[in-house]
Order: structure tokens, then sequence, then C-alpha cells
């Protein structure tokens, strides 16, 4: 059964983002110059409140929203605690990478983060590694994301799956083509509000439809015990484990490319003071919010089966269909925000890091040159977009782990290269290589032929085995010419 | 042997910056680790309440969250800086036409 009064708040949703996208596609389209940092990078215009939001909800997708409140219903409070320990993710990234990096940024006019690999090490094969693993774990992770949308959609409206995925894709794609970073970034500042909203009311709803807290915590315990634990039923959420998810969604976000970027795309210092205020609060609120309702959600009705229609479910179950609306909303707003933000940079990886490097150099600051680098860079983000979409019509089951494999690769790539790059003088291009090699090879190597270390996830093998490979390799090769250390450090 | 190069005067307050917030992620985990181990590592039965919630979670979860989100804010007023981030002094004017501003 379809129900209308749930899409209403969604029609308004998506008509905002529209809007914000045709707002975008001026400021792009007046340009005449400038085209590259504009639509890959906005420019570097963010300013505080929309840098948090856009900080936040690209990092808050599908997982965030469906995947992981679905565990927590599963094995309790002990997953709550796994997801809270993303707190520090926005004032870490921002806070570590920090003006240094956005006065590296400026200095070498870097709009990507493979621009600033570029001017650091020097190396045809670092850049290329680098472009080729943003381009193949977002196709990855953006098909995830596309097939959590739909789930959700599905199971909210009562509308088919495939109709779901064609309106978010068909959504996605045109803004962030037509709008590139400036729209990926406004939208993700609607979109963060919505979330907020969204996991409002569904705490709000679920802890009245439960009778209060305190009731529903006993109804939990009457379920299992365990579930009120940090550790969850027969040890589920052991300890090593959610000790290694301080690494691989805490620390080592630095080293996702979507999130550096936007420590390079910040207008000024004030900007990356309120972010790092406003950021933390809203990450914070939304991990607590949603996955803590996952876990009261057992109270509400024990027996769902399967962890992704777990919150869809409870809400039609115990919000009013306007609200539940509203927080529909919500999941596909976390989705859509995380895909953009994927779109943009997996299509400057083509245009900026490919083409741009390698095969025509020259198209920047002239103008037959920049109208053909505007063709190409909306062809290719359309392109890649759709190719995503074809992809998630075939969709396999569980969201958690697919997402979660392309943010440790990510990770065992791009995190040693930029922090060493930035804060280490002596780090040079063969240390930069073998840690991106090394680092992404132990980590799929291990996580298909390992599963856990020591019962720690295998992110935290992974990156100090590519640390390691990057501080010997390193010191046993020359180290890095003068004038790229002069052109970072001066 | 490294070169030798004479720092960007803002790094040093950048790297303070980074050192400020590594501190404060320290903090953070152990806030986290020391109430949801040290409270809830006894049998359930033991257990004692707070707003509803096991104190163990409370304090950890929901007031850890609270006080570094307070505490981000303390640091960004107290250690953090606002200082210029556009690049060296010669090319300061060659940047492209900026898009208009951000909301």
């Amino acid at each position: 059964m379809a129900r209308f009064e749930l899409l209403l708040p969604m029609i308004l949703y998506l008509a905002v983002v529209y809007g914000l996208a045709v707002y975008s596609s001026r400021v792009v389209a007046k340009l005449k110059v400038g085209f590259v940092e504009e639509y890959f990078l906005g420019s570097r215009a963010m300013g505080g409140f929309v840098l948090a939001m856009t900080l936040v909800a690209t990092y808050t997708s599908a997982s965030s929203f469906v995947g992981g409140p679905g565990v927590a219903y599963n094995v309790g409070l002990g997953w709550v605690l796994l997801a809270m320990v993303q707190v520090p993710v926005a004032y870490f990234t921002l806070g570590v990478l920090g003006k240094k990096f956005a006065i590296v940024a400026r200095k070498i006019k870097a709009v990507t983060v493979t621009d600033f690999l570029r001017a650091r090490y020097e190396s045809p094969a670092v850049v290329i590694i680098a472009s080729l693993g943003v381009i193949i774990f977002l196709v990855a992770a953006m098909v995830a994301q596309f097939i959590g949308g739909a789930r959700v959609f599905e199971a909210v409206t009562g509308f088919p799956y495939e109709l779901g995925l064609i309106v978010f894709a068909v959504t996605v794609i045109i803004y962030t083509t037509v709008g590139g970073f400036r729209a990926v970034v406004l939208t993700d500042a609607v979109q963060g509000v919505v979330m907020i909203f969204g996991t409002a009311a569904i705490l709000w709803g679920i802890i009245h439809f439960g009778g209060g807290m305190s009731s529903i915590v006993a109804q939990i315990k009457a379920v299992d015990p365990a579930l009120l634990t940090p550790f969850g039923p027969n040890n589920a959420v052991a300890k090593p484990f959610v000790l290694s998810f301080w690494i691989l969604v805490g620390f080592a976000t630095v080293g996702l490319p979507y999130t550096a970027v936007r420590c390079m795309g910040y207008r000024d210092s004030r900007s990356m003071h309120q972010a790092i205020v406003i950021g933390t609060f809203v990450v914070g609120f939304l991990m607590l919010g949603m996955h803590l309702s996952g876990a009261l959600s057992r109270a509400i009705d024990p027996n769902i089966k399967g962890a992704d229609i777990v919150i869809p479910t409870i809400t039609i179950k115990v919000l009013p269909p306007l609200l539940a609306g509203i927080f529909l909303a919500g999941p596909l707003a976390a989705i859509m925000s995380t895909i953009d933000s994927q779109l943009i940079l997996a299509s400057s990886a083509i245009v900026k890091d490919i083409y741009l490097n390698y095969v025509n150099p020259g198209a920047i600051g002239n103008l037959e040159g920049e109208r053909k680098l505007r063709r190409l860079s909306f062809l290719t983000t359309a392109i890649i977009g759709i190719i995503v979409f074809a992809i998630s019509f075939k969709p396999p089951s569980i969201i958690v782990w697919i997402n979660l494999f392309a943010l440790g690769g990510l990770e065992s790539v791009f995190l040693w290269p930029i922090i060493l790059g930035l804060y280490w003088k002596r780090a040079n291009a063969p240390g930069a290589l073998a840690s991106m090699v090394v680092g992404l090879v132990s980590f799929l190597l291990l996580s298909n032929y390992v599963g856990r270390v020591w019962g720690m996830h295998v992110i935290v093998p992974s990156l100090l085995i590519a640390l390691a490979a990057f501080i010997v390799v390193a010191s046993l090769t020359p180290p890095p010419p003068q004038k790229n250390i002069r052109r970072i450090w001066e | 042997m490294v070169a030798q190069v004479k720092e960007d005067p803002r790094y040093g307050q950048a790297r303070k910056e980074a050192l400020c917030t590594i501190a404060l992620a320290a903090a953070n985990f152990i806030w986290w680790y020391a109430f949801a181990y040290g409270l809830g590592s006894r049998p359930v039965e033991e257990y004692t309440y707070v707003w509803g919630l096991p104190s163990w979670f409370f304090w950890s979860c929901v007031v850890g969250f609270l006080v570094f989100s307070f505490a981000a804010w303390i640091m960004v007023a107290t250690c953090f800086k606002d200082i210029p981030l556009e690049g060296r002094q010669e090319d300061v004017s060659s940047k492209g036409t900026p898009g208009e501003g951000v909301v």
C-alpha cells in the first residue's frame, strides 16, 4: 500500500534541493575562469555552518541511519557505545589537518586531496593510485548508499524499490552534475537539518510510544539483560572490536578524501572554529539519537527480522504519517548527502587528477580549454552517477559491511600519505607509494582471509603495517627534493 | 639530510592547535572508556539507572557527548587563533574569480 502523506515532506524537501541546484549552477555559469576551483571546491567559500553540516552529512550515511541502528536493535546498548566513538570526528578531522592543510592547499592551489599528494610527492604513481582508489572505492560506497536509500523508501512508503532508486538517483545525479561542489555542500546543509529533525522525531516517538525510558529499559531487560551491557548478548560487541572502531570510524577518517577535501574548502579561520563546535554537537546528536532509537526499538517490537528494516518498521509504528514522512526524509537525506560528495569527488579524480594532469594540462586559463573542461566535468559527473545507478539494480544484502569495506580501503590508502606529507619533512615519494600499496593490499587480504586480528577490526593492523612501510622505505631512500619541501613549508 | 627551510610562521600556531585537538581526543577516549567499562562491567542486576538508562551508558554516551561538545567549544575559544589562510604574499591576487559567498 502506498502512503501519500508520507511523501509530502519528501516532495517539499526535494523541491528545496532542486532550488539549490539551480542557484549553484548559476554561480558556475557566471564564472569565466576558475571553473575547476568552483565546480570541485566551491571557490573555497564555505562558512562555518555549511562546513559543519557538509562534514557531518557526508560522513553520516546509510549505515548511521539504517544499518547501524538495526545492529543496535539486535545487540543492544553496546552498539550505541560503539557508535559514540564518532563524537570526535568533526573536531579531530578539522583540528588535525587543521589550518596547515588549508594554508598549504591555498599555496599550491590544490582542489583535490590528490593535488596535495602530487605537489608534495611529485610521483605519477602516487597520483594514479590515489585517483583509482577514489574511483573504485567510491563507486562501491555509492552503490551501497543507493541500495540503502531505496530500501528505506520501499519499506516506509510501500512503493517499489526501483521507484525509490530512480527518484533518488535522478535527483542526486542532476543536482551534483549541474551545481558541482557548491550544490553539494548547500544541499548537505539542508540535509543535515533534515537529519536532525528526523532523529529528534524518531527518538521522541519511540520514548513516547514505549511509555517512557524506564519502562522501555525494563522491557529490554525482560527480552535479554545482556542488551543493557556494553558487551551485548554472547559478547557480540567485544571490547577489542569496539576499541578498533576508534580507529576505523574515528581517527582514521582524517584520511577519507571526501572529508579531507572539506578541510581545504573553508573560507577562513572563523568558519573552521564554528564548524568544530557545530559539527561535534551535530554528529554526536545524530549518532546517539539514531543508534539509541535502534536499541530502544527492541522494546517496541522484539520480533523484527532483518537489520535494515528495523528503523523503517518502527517509524511507521510509532509516528503519525506526516512525522514519519519527515523522518523518512532523514535517512534519504543522509544517503543523498553522502553520495553527492562521493560523486563530485570521483568526478574530480577523473577530470582534475587524471585529465588535467596527464591528458590536457593546458586546458586551464584559456577560454577554449575552460569550455571544454566544463563540458567534460558535467559529462563525467553524470556518467559516473549513471553507472552507479545501473549497478544498484542488483543489490546485495547487508549495507553496513560493504560501506565499511570502502571506508577502510580509502583510509589505508590515504591516511599516512596525507598526515606524514603534512607533518613530516622526511616523507618522500617511495615511502608514500609503499604505504599506499602495502596498506591497501594488507587491508584487502586481511579482510578476506583473516577477519578479525586479535579481536580487532583489520583496519588497525593494516594501518600499522602501512605506517611501518612508509617509515622504513622513506628512511632507506633519499629525502624528498628540497623544492617540494619549500613549496609546502615556506 | 632534510632540506633546511624557513618555515611559514603560521605553522607554529597550526601545530599547537593540532596538538590541542589530539589531547582533547585522548581525554574523550578516556572518559568514554572509563565510564562504559568502569560502570558497565558488573552484573546487570547490580546496575544503577539515571533517567531510566543504565548509569554506564548515561555517563559514557549521553553526558560524554555533551561534555565533549562543550569542551570542543572551550578548545576553540582558548587554544585556536584567527589567522589568515591565504597563500604567500606575492600570489594573493592570483586567486580565480571567487564565487558568491555561501550563506
